[in-house]
């Protein structure tokens, strides 16, 4: 499994560079992820990486957009805008959670 | 006389009255089980009726006679839980009380969430599903009638009962286009909120080709807001559109709506649950089992099959004032038809995703997983008789409830799974997304 350094230490991630250990997150680390991918991160990014975090630690898994919107409060269109394209992929990214994935 | 009652006689509930009832003294414990229909669907089945494989009267049974002696059977539809009268309500105001209650009602499709898929005429502009019997027969008779032109297959949103049905579905319809001579006036496309069709680093490695090969294209972290019925589109929440002429959409999958009346659900009224154990959160009498609980893997009658072992050797702990000593893993088990006449399995839990290898099974021999093979698609097949005959009266299958590595190869280092640490270095300025 690959390993990156970021911020001076050792950042386990995996084949897409998705962070493969919750737990090496923290938000400064957050603010380079979304630079990796061409984001700059302002307050509203960080209610919904902090909202992401919490659930995916209590759900054992990373939310839904539907979930973000139904329980975090976040609209799907504005997750659009704030992660445009790919919204659950990219806020599964920077906040250190895997991506929403099936099951296979 | 203590009272186990179960909510929903589908998969879940029918295999734990048959199991419990010959371990439960009848002088002790009355069981009963509720349900508002009164047949039981093979709901796998419901991938083959619209290819003419399976009639519908092959895939229902009347419930009673599934369900063993000594289990009282009501039918009805259920109102709400009293979680602190220890009661079930049903509408025509039956009370139903309970020393342990488990919720089995399943999870089911709700188009009427997503614009566009529930209107009146939905369907004859051509928007169809596969998941209920009425509406699996509807999309036969559209196939019937199909002559070509643009045939889209989407699932709206994760989870969903049978995730590798709609997958199943496009390789199926690939192929009986094919055998109908309408493939090379047909487009085919399979639009995902996923970022691909294979997700799992091995499954896309091992069978992202297979898209490719039969020329489906690919729409990918498509979420779709509505269903443009007058231009006959999808459209996403970012105002993409793909058009169709058939569609074969898989509506968001919810749970029964009494579970959100009753306080115990999540936002898809899925009930929250320990993974483990399937307590619900908060209470020491109410369980929930199959796809009502709100566990993080596949909504499949496999984990329903390997959670029902677990949870009956817990309750008659339980039930004895003593500790849950097993602990449910995730095992889930399912085979993924691929189009003519082949399959593929997968085995798999919370921790380890589907792996390449061999599936051991006794008297059958092993099994090809994660790859195509004939013997894989009449497992499939032979599954449904083993369901009726085996699955729901309880009887055993040697199937372990725990997911086995027996058979399976472990990914070398690099192969994207959890592989350990091999210190590769990677630089994240390439990351692209």
């Amino acid at each position: 499994m690959p390993v990156a350094t970021m911020q001076g230490r050792e950042i386990h991630v995996d084949e897409e560079g998705f962070l493969t250990d919750p737990s090496e997150w923290d938000e400064e680390l957050a603010k380079q992820l979304a630079t990796n991918i061409g984001i700059e991160l302002t307050d509203r990014h960080y209610e919904v990486l902090r909202f992401a975090r919490d659930d995916a630690a209590e759900q054992g898994e990373t939310p839904t957009l539907r979930r973000m919107q139904a329980v975090g409060g976040f609209p799907t269109k504005e997750l659009f805008q704030l992660f445009p394209k790919k919204p659950a992929k990219k806020l599964s990214y920077v906040a250190g959670l895997q991506k929403p994935v099936g099951c296979v | 006389m203590r009272r186990l009652l179960v909510l929903g006689a589908g998969t879940a509930g029918t295999m734990v009255v048959n199991k419990l009832r010959p371990l439960l003294s009848a002088d002790e414990w009355e069981i009963t089980i509720v349900d508002s229909s009164e047949e039981h669907h093979y709901q796998p089945g419901y991938l083959f009726v619209p290819f003419g494989t399976y009639r519908p009267d092959e895939i229902v049974k009347p419930r009673g006679r599934l369900i063993t002696r000594g289990v009282r059977q009501v039918t009805g539809v259920i109102d709400e839980v009293a979680p602190d009268e220890h009661l079930v309500r049903l509408e025509d105001g039956t009370e139903l009380p309970y020393d342990q209650l488990v919720i089995a009602t399943g999870t089911h499709p709700v188009p009427e969430e997503t614009p566009g898929l529930a209107e009146p005429e939905s369907k004859e502009r051509g928007v169809h599903s596969f998941y209920t019997l009425e509406d699996a027969v509807a999309l036969r008779d559209a196939m019937e009638a199909f002559d070509g032109g643009r045939l889209v297959v989407n699932l709206v949103e994760l989870p969903i009962k049978c995730p590798v049905a709609p997958l199943e579905f496009a390789f199926l319809a690939e192929a009986w286009l094919r055998e109908r001579g309408l493939r090379d006036d047909t487009e085919v496309t399979y639009v995902t909120p996923l970022d691909g069709a294979f997700t799992k680093p091995l499954a896309a490695r091992e069978l992202g080709g297979m898209f490719e090969e039969r020329g489906i294209e690919l729409e990918a972290d498509f979420m779709l807001e509505r269903v443009d019925l007058d231009d006959k589109q999808l459209v996403s929440f970012d105002e993409r559109e793909v058009p169709f002429d058939l569609l074969v959409t898989v509506p968001i999958n919810m749970g029964a709506a009494y579970v959100a009346r009753s306080g115990l659900g999540d936002e898809l009224n899925h009930v929250k649950v320990d993974q483990h154990t399937f307590l619900a959160d908060g209470y020491d009498d109410i369980f929930a089992l199959g796809d009502a609980a709100n566990l993080p893997t596949s909504k499949a009658g496999s984990v329903a099959h390997f959670a029902v072992d677990v949870f009956v050797e817990n309750l008659l702990r339980h039930i004895d004032g003593r500790p849950m000593n097993h602990r449910f893993d995730g095992h889930a088990n399912c085979f993924i038809e691929s189009g003519d006449g082949k399959a593929m399995l997968l085995d798999f839990n919370y921790d380890t995703e589907p792996l390449l290898g061999a599936f051991p099974l006794p008297s059958v021999g092993p099994l090809k997983l994660l790859a195509e093979s004939e013997a894989n698609h009449w497992g499939k097949l032979a599954f449904r008789w083993i369901y009726w005959h085996v699955l729901l009266p309880g009887r055993p299958l040697p199937l372990s409830a725990s997911m086995s590595m027996l058979g399976k190869q472990r990914p070398a280092s690099g192969d994207g799974a959890d592989a350990g640490a091999s210190g590769t270095d990677h630089d994240l300025q390439e990351v692209s997304l």
